[in-house]
């Protein structure tokens, strides 16, 4: 070991773990919340009188759909932008705690009124339910917060490209900008409708809101969402997950490709989510469903990086026949185990996805509570288990400390609880949700309906499962505070992968960020200009505000 | 840019599999006809009760086994919430909301579909088996949401 471990300058560590702090904290209230939403829907538990079920719902899906993913995926961006290129400026990292501060002020008024009762909206906040307008304006701090620090990322690599021409740039900090312009270009529609529609109508200032113009553009933002938080856990796997394991990345400029295809294909697709809307022709959500199964191509690439990793890494341990080089992968290190199980998970998650997108399946599942069980596959264990393995080397390489071999060995047992927990419970959604059980609904049974008698059981596996990741999230818990305020001080390694194959020049074209940037609008313009044209020409009288909680 | 000749073939292998895919929906879609419930007509959210034929809501007779179901949907009930169908009979669901914003679903069937204020959203379906349907709001719409719920008995 000549050389010195690179380390993130410990000025951007802080900010980083600020991000991290907030993020876990979301984990623990969020996590207790989800275990309360089980347990009453097995139809045994019934929460104490004046706390409501939807309550409950709307904290779980803020704290863990909102503040838990984007505060993480701000504090290890920032991590990893510092860490390939460089500290931060004096300038950047400043606009990165004042985004911060933003997104934790705006965090706090949100959850306020949501505990206070005064927006049992739901995460979704589908007007014309009106919560209370702290609630919205919280929002928005919370969205400008991110754009704010998404800017100082900006600045950073503009002037790290400047001062290394004709280079390209590291592939965490590309992979990290990609994501950001994703996120600003998606949170553009969000932030129309809660500015422009929902805080002026929610204080009285406009009488009626255009109900499916709010709904279209908060899903313009929802489904891009999701590749938000999913593009940081595919970084985690191209750029850090083959140095763990000992190998190299499989191709740096596939990965970038890969990447520039989730910016171009995950924005004009928000239409999947609305398929059994009245209002929105069907040619156009068939045009946008197409879109959607764009991103099949990046994820096939994904798929396929990982896999020729593992398997070479494996040969060139001497590995042989077809399976062999499976029994050289670090299976008891959990900044693999944790991501790769991730992974597994992703192939059911995937699946259940087509069928969602699938312009006429969709009518069976939509509004079941097997789309719950599909996103408690995608987000809720392949992207927070490899945000987990990731915690694993990151918490501890910001703190200057070490993870001991003891909370290895628990982040190991925490893993498998969390996947036996998520095959309890998000399997069991599945089920019932073919059956017909709707989602996002308290436990009933529907005048005792014999459809509704059928799902009982189901609901009890959710409870079981519940519980079981409920005890997942204590020890993640446990090993994150050990990691940040315990372990033994020392020196841990920010893990970054160098590529197998030599550079090549494709690398630098797709930094081409005018051209990707331009194709993103110009796909967007095509899949939304004249159905949204169309909404507001032809829209019917608005919506007056409704609080039914 | 260099792309692995395996990865060549997995590609290709997916992205055929993707245009297959692509192709049988939309064949499905624009030549049989299988569209998901997308009705354009709009409607006064706060005029449903004037408004034909949700004035008069129920079952109509259009034809022989042909018949339209007009149902009115407000937090948190089904209007009519009791409804009898010949078995057999083809029925048109035509539904729009008073209020928020709700679902309508028919568990063990493919009715699904949203009911939002201002608009009309309506399906067709036939029923051929005989028994009680229950019909459910899927979508989050306030604190009596999960008792929302109405009956369809199909009768020989």
């Amino acid at each position: 070991m000549a050389q010195p471990l690179e380390k993130v300058d410990h000025r951007d560590a802080k900010l980083a773990l600020a991000h991290l702090f907030v993020a876990f904290t979301a984990l623990a209230l969020g996590g207790f919340a989800g275990l309360l939403q089980t347990l009453v829907r097995s139809g045994k538990f019934e929460l104490p009188s004046g706390i409501s079920y939807y309550t409950i719902l709307t904290t779980h899906g803020v704290l863990l759909g909102l503040v838990l993913t984007t505060f993480f995926i701000i504090g290890f961006q920032f991590a990893a932008v510092s860490r390939t290129t460089g500290a931060l400026s004096d300038g950047s990292r400043r606009t990165g705690w004042i985004g911060f501060w933003l997104m934790t002020i705006g965090t706090a008024m949100s959850a306020f009124f949501i505990l206070t009762g005064k927006a049992s909206v739901l995460y979704t906040f589908y007007a014309p339910l009106q919560a209370h307008a702290g609630f919205y304006i919280g929002l928005a701090l919370v969205v400008v917060g991110s754009w704010v620090s998404g800017f100082a990322m900006f600045a950073h690599y503009a002037r790290w490209r400047k001062t290394h021409r004709g280079q390209a740039s590291p592939l965490l900090a590309f992979m990290s900008v990609t994501n950001m312009v994703l996120w600003l270009v998606c949170s553009l529609g969000v932030a129309a409708t809660v500015v422009f529609q929902l805080i002026p109508w929610s204080l009285g200032l406009t009488d009626r809101v255009n109900v499916l113009l709010s709904r279209t553009l908060f899903w313009y933002f929802g489904h891009p969402l999701v590749y938000f938080w999913l593009l940081p856990a595919y970084m985690v796997w191209y750029a850090v997950i083959p140095k763990v394991i000992g190998g190299k990345m499989f191709s740096d400029s596939l990965a970038r490709l890969a990447f520039i295809l989730f910016l171009l294909f995950s924005i004009p697709v928000g239409f999947h989510h609305q398929l059994l809307e009245p209002g929105i022709s069907p040619f156009w959500k068939y045009v946008q469903v197409v879109l959607t199964f764009m991103v099949i191509i990046p994820s096939l690439m994904t798929a396929f990086a990982m896999f020729a990793t593992f398997e070479s890494y494996g040969r060139s341990q001497g590995a042989t026949g077809w399976f062999g080089w499976l029994r050289k992968l670090p299976w008891s290190d959990a900044r693999f185990f944790a991501p790769f199980v991730g992974m597994l998970f992703f192939i059911p998650a995937g699946t259940g996805g087509i069928i969602n997108a699938s312009h006429q399946l969709n009518q069976v599942v939509h509004n079941t509570i097997w789309v719950t069980g599909h996103f408690h596959l995608t987000v809720a264990t392949t992207v927070v288990l490899t945000f987990f393995g990731a915690s694993y080397w990151l918490i501890p390489h910001l703190t200057g400390r070490v993870m001991t071999k003891a909370m290895n060995r628990l982040a190991i047992i925490q893993t498998i609880v969390w996947a036996v927990g998520m095959t309890f419970m998000s399997g069991s959604m599945h089920v019932a949700g073919l059956l017909g059980a709707p989602r996002r609904s308290a436990f009933s049974t529907y005048g005792n309906s014999p459809q509704a008698l059928e799902w009982i059981p189901y609901q009890i596996a959710q409870a079981v499962g519940g519980t079981i990741l409920f005890i997942g999230i204590i020890l993640i818990l446990v090993i994150v505070i050990n990691l940040a305020f315990f372990a033994p001080k020392g020196e841990t390694e920010f893990p970054v992968a160098e590529a197998a194959a030599p550079y090549e020049r494709a690398a630098l074209a797709l930094e081409n960020w005018k051209l990707w940037i331009g194709l993103v609008v110009a796909l967007i313009l095509i899949a939304y200009t004249v159905p949204i044209i169309d909404i507001i020409q032809n829209a019917p009288p608005g919506s007056k505000g409704y609080k039914l909680w | 840019m260099h792309i692995h000749k395996y990865e060549k073939i997995w590609l290709a292998f997916g992205i055929g599999c993707l245009i297959v895919f692509l192709t049988v929906v939309g064949v499905s879609a624009f030549a049989a006809g299988q569209q998901p419930p997308s009705c354009l007509t709009t409607i006064d959210p706060e005029k449903v009760d004037t408004t034909p034929p949700f004035d008069h809501p129920g079952l109509v007779k259009k034809g022989d086994k042909e018949y339209e179901l007009n149902i009115v949907v407000a937090a948190f009930s089904f209007t009519p919430n009791a409804i009898e169908i010949p078995k057999g009979a083809k029925v048109t669901i035509n539904v729009t909301s008073k209020d928020v914003i709700h679902g309508f679903e028919i568990p063990g069937t493919n009715v699904n579909m949203m009911v939002e204020p201002g608009y009309v959203n309506s399906l067709t379906t036939t029923f051929d088996k005989p028994g009680e349907y229950t019909i459910l709001c899927n979508e989050y719409c306030g604190a009596g949401h999960h008792m929302m719920t109405a009956r369809i008995k199909v009768v020989e």
